[in-house]
């Protein structure tokens, strides 16, 4: 067993790169994301790592030596939040149409305007659609493990794409919690050496990266490129596996918390899972039989489980961290997305909730929870999306 | 490494680091440009690319014409992206991973993805110190999307988005002096080139391989399609530009400006805009003011430049400026 | 789209579209854009080489001495510039351009 500590989700985040070493890291600060790379700098100035740090002048920049990095042949990483994933924007499709493995834990913000520093969704379901592998976590303890965990599944031979390992701003990236560190030995064993696939720097076989190209093979470049999403699901489970079996925390494509016999269920990722576990708890013991989804693997997503964890369930919450203006949460559409194949289609709301760091608090969960009742024992949905936890 | 001799025979025998088979334009500079760079030294050479026309034009689907690893992803970022790869080559190499072939690294871009949209980038690299050397295809505008305005469009130039009209009679402002700018970085070299002096462009770059750290070389590239002119002249072109002091030749080592190339004549600015039909328009005669106003700013730059070279120790004195020789064609080689 | 070894065409493209022959392009001939074509006076060169340093195309053939031979019209596009820079022999050029076809 390695050694327990009380960390923020930031530092558990930085010694899990300490760990793995990588050979090049380019980032650029931004709230609440600084305090990682800010430790991890600090390894560097220390000898503690062989990491070469680009420190860019933009975020921009900062993927964009990712990328001339990633491809010249070796391991990758960088961190940010909100702002400067939104700056990062056009990159991220070139990391991930490259099939380059980047790892990039991405501190959940909220996005400007107004300006926020908090924590929501609103920034990794902005990168949604840029081809990135997104896994979340709740705790520190879930971002520490899936550091590790995404570098072996963004740079596994069949994959080779770049991963987001998210948490959540302030909540988690600030808040000292206990977190079980595994020794470096059996990180860099469970990692393993880097492997190249068409590097830049091989001088005696050069090759051209980022071509132009047009109508002719375009379509099927992105056709493959979902062909190799369809892959991920597999490869992070054989890797759950194996991170099972060397520390004995158990990670599935999302976790099912009292789902067994639940009539309704709460879906919701991240930091909120905690408290909502909590609530159902509560009601558990008055006799409602109420379950819980985390989705962990959020990019690719995984429908058909999905679907099959949903498919007794009654009628379902889905708790969006953000929103897509005019239209319903990303998540919802997700869930809505999964239900779709099953014949017997749950009754499906999808709340709004903690914009901009907006505690989410228990009376937030007992009132959602209260509604899926209803629902449950009228079958009518009065309301699809709302907004909760606002003051009015 | 010793530097190779600059003989055309014996650079003849030599292998082109960039093919034939490529889609520039017929004509255009910048492949002529590249061809010397790559030419003018036997290291090996690994080179990011912004988007623009050298590149959608050299590597199209499986088709490359570089022979040397190159990289494009985007348009602003040529200088982070070679950032990102001379990091990587590091890291390697100082862990003992791969071996260290003194590889140099380069980015290209086109005036746009250099001057505007990758000036940040290529900024932040220069500061931040790393071994490389960026150069500029300066052809004075956006060719690759159609010939739109840049900040390193000249004056008076007519373009698709300052077309010279009945109001307004082209671009308006003087174009950005990005070499002194990136003079002002302080980066140990910064130079001028021009394709029609390749002794000169290849021995600045020749001289920028030995030095470690960032490196900044503009360099003029006629565009025929973007400055009207004939498919045959981009060297004669870019030799006026050198000749009438529109395009300087020099380089800043160090801090130390020097003045690699001075025409014996300085020859008035309209023998560089006459040929082309971008600057058309300024010869009539309610527009003889543009050509008075074009001429008066390359005076001043060209004076201020050789002042530099002297107080930068790079001259011993200023020259009395020469008179501009009246306009004339004559047949010159290098 | 052609199927071999039971991989469709998609599964058969390089892994995040990176050309893996350098030099490819030399398969596509660009000679055929031509509209006017470069001609070589032996006789009339001085063998400075200019056309060969200053040709976009990389058209201009050398021998194994480094001397200037005949034009590469598989890529030579045409565009004249060695025509114009050839200094030619006591100012009588060895490069002059004539209408492509006739």
């Amino acid at each position: 067993m390695g050694k327990i500590v009380a960390v923020t989700g930031n530092e558990a985040v930085a010694e899990a790169l300490r760990q793995i070493n990588p050979d090049v890291c380019a980032a650029y600060p931004i709230t609440p994301a600084t305090d990682l790379m800010q430790r991890f700098s600090g390894f560097i100035s220390n000898g503690k790592v062989d990491t070469e740090m680009v420190l860019v002048e933009s975020e921009h920049s900062a993927m964009s030596a990712c990328i001339g990095a990633a491809a010249a042949g070796g391991r990758v990483a960088t961190a940010t939040s909100s702002q400067g994933l939104a700056l990062m924007w056009e990159m991220l499709y070139i990391a991930a149409g490259d099939r380059l493995p980047i790892v990039m834990p991405l501190v959940n913000r909220a996005l400007s305007a107004p300006l926020n520093i908090h924590g929501d969704h609103s920034d990794g379901m902005g990168a949604r659609d840029t081809g990135w592998i997104q896994i979340y976590s709740e705790n520190a303890q879930e971002a520490y493990d899936n550091t590790i965990q995404a570098f072996r599944i963004a740079e596994h031979l069949d994959i080779r794409l770049p991963a987001m390992v998210c948490m959540d701003g302030f909540i988690v990236s600030h808040s000292i919690e206990r977190v079980e560190y595994i020794d470096d030995d059996k990180v860099k064993k469970f990692v393993g050496k880097f492997k190249t696939v068409n590097p830049l720097l091989d001088l005696d076989r050069p090759k051209s990266f980022g071509p132009l190209i047009l109508t002719d093979l375009y379509h099927e470049y992105k056709r493959a490129q979902h062909e190799v999403m369809t892959k991920v699901a597999g490869v992070a489970l054989d890797v759950a596996a194996d991170f099972e079996k060397m520390t004995g925390r158990k990670y599935e494509l999302f976790e099912k918390y009292r789902m067994n016999d639940a009539e309704i269920a709460i879906v919701v990722m991240s930091s909120a899972a905690g408290t909502t576990k909590d609530i159902i708890d509560e009601y558990r013991k008055k006799g409602v039989k109420v379950g819980l989804i985390k989705p962990r693997l959020f990019r690719p997503f995984p429908f058909k489980e999905m679907a099959n964890a949903l498919k007794k369930v009654k009628a379902v919450a889905v708790m969006d961290r953000a929103d897509s203006f005019g239209g319903y949460g990303p998540l919802y559409y997700e869930i809505c997305g999964a239900v779709m194949t099953l014949e017997k289609k749950p009754l499906m709301i999808n709340k709004i909730f903690g914009l901009g760091g907006r505690d989410y608090l228990p009376d937030q969960a007992e009132y959602v929870i209260d509604e899926l009742i209803k629902i449950a024992k009228s079958g009518k949905v009065k309301t699809v999306k709302e907004y909760i936890g606002v003051k009015e | 490494m010793t530097t190779k001799p600059l003989r055309l025979r014996e650079l003849a025998k030599g292998e082109d680091r960039l093919t034939h088979g490529h889609r520039m334009c017929a004509g255009c500079g910048a492949p002529i440009i590249v061809k010397q760079v790559l030419m003018a030294t036997d290291y090996p050479i690994i080179a990011a690319n912004a988007t623009g026309c050298l590149e959608v034009s050299t590597c199209i689907s499986n088709f490359t014409a570089w022979k040397i690893p190159w990289m494009h992803s985007a348009f602003e970022n040529a200088a982070a992206t070679i950032s990102g790869i001379e990091a990587m080559y590091k890291s390697l190499v100082k862990q003992g991973r791969i071996e260290d072939k003194q590889v140099k690294f380069i980015a290209f871009g086109g005036d746009g993805g250099t001057y505007d949209i990758g000036f940040q980038s290529l900024s932040g690299a220069m500061e931040r110190g790393q071994d490389m050397m960026y150069i500029c295809y300066d052809n004075g505008a956006y060719m690759n999307t159609g010939i739109q305005r840049s900040s390193a469009t000249p004056f008076g130039a007519d373009t698709t988005t300052c077309p010279a009209g009945d109001v307004i009679p082209g671009k308006l402002q003087n174009r950005k002096d990005l070499t002194r700018i990136m003079a002002a970085h302080g980066i140990p070299y910064v130079a001028q080139a021009s394709p029609s002096h390749w002794m000169d462009l290849m021995k600045k770059v020749q001289k920028a391989f030995e030095i470690r750290g960032p490196k900044f070389m503009n360099v003029i590239s006629p565009c025929n399609r973007g400055w009207r002119s004939r498919t045959d002249d981009a060297i004669k072109l870019s030799r006026l530009a050198v000749d009438t002091c529109y395009w300087p030749l020099y380089e800043v080592e160090n801090g130390v400006t020097r003045i690699t190339v001075k025409p014996k004549e300085k020859k008035p600015l309209v023998d560089f805009l006459k040929p082309q039909g971008r600057f058309k328009h300024m010869f009539t005669p309610e527009n003889e003011w543009m050509l008075k106003q074009a001429q008066e700013y390359v005076d001043k730059q060209w004076d201020l430049l050789q002042k530099e070279a002297v107080f930068s120790g790079g001259e011993e004195k200023v020259e009395d400026k020469p008179e501009a020789a009246p306009a004339e064609e004559k047949t010159e080689v290098q | 789209m052609s199927k071999s070894k039971g991989k469709k065409f998609w599964e058969k493209l390089p892994a995040g579209s990176v050309v893996l022959e350098a030099g490819s392009a030399v398969k596509f001939k660009t000679g055929t854009w031509r509209s006017m074509r470069p001609r070589w006076i032996e006789e009339n060169c001085i063998q400075c080489m200019f056309c060969w340093m200053y040709c976009p195309d990389m058209s201009i053939k050398v021998t194994a001495e480094g001397k200037r031979g005949e034009f590469n019209y598989e890529y030579c596009k045409g565009c004249g510039i060695c025509a114009l820079e050839c200094p030619g022999r006591k100012g009588v050029k060895a490069i002059v351009m004539e209408e492509e076809g006739k």
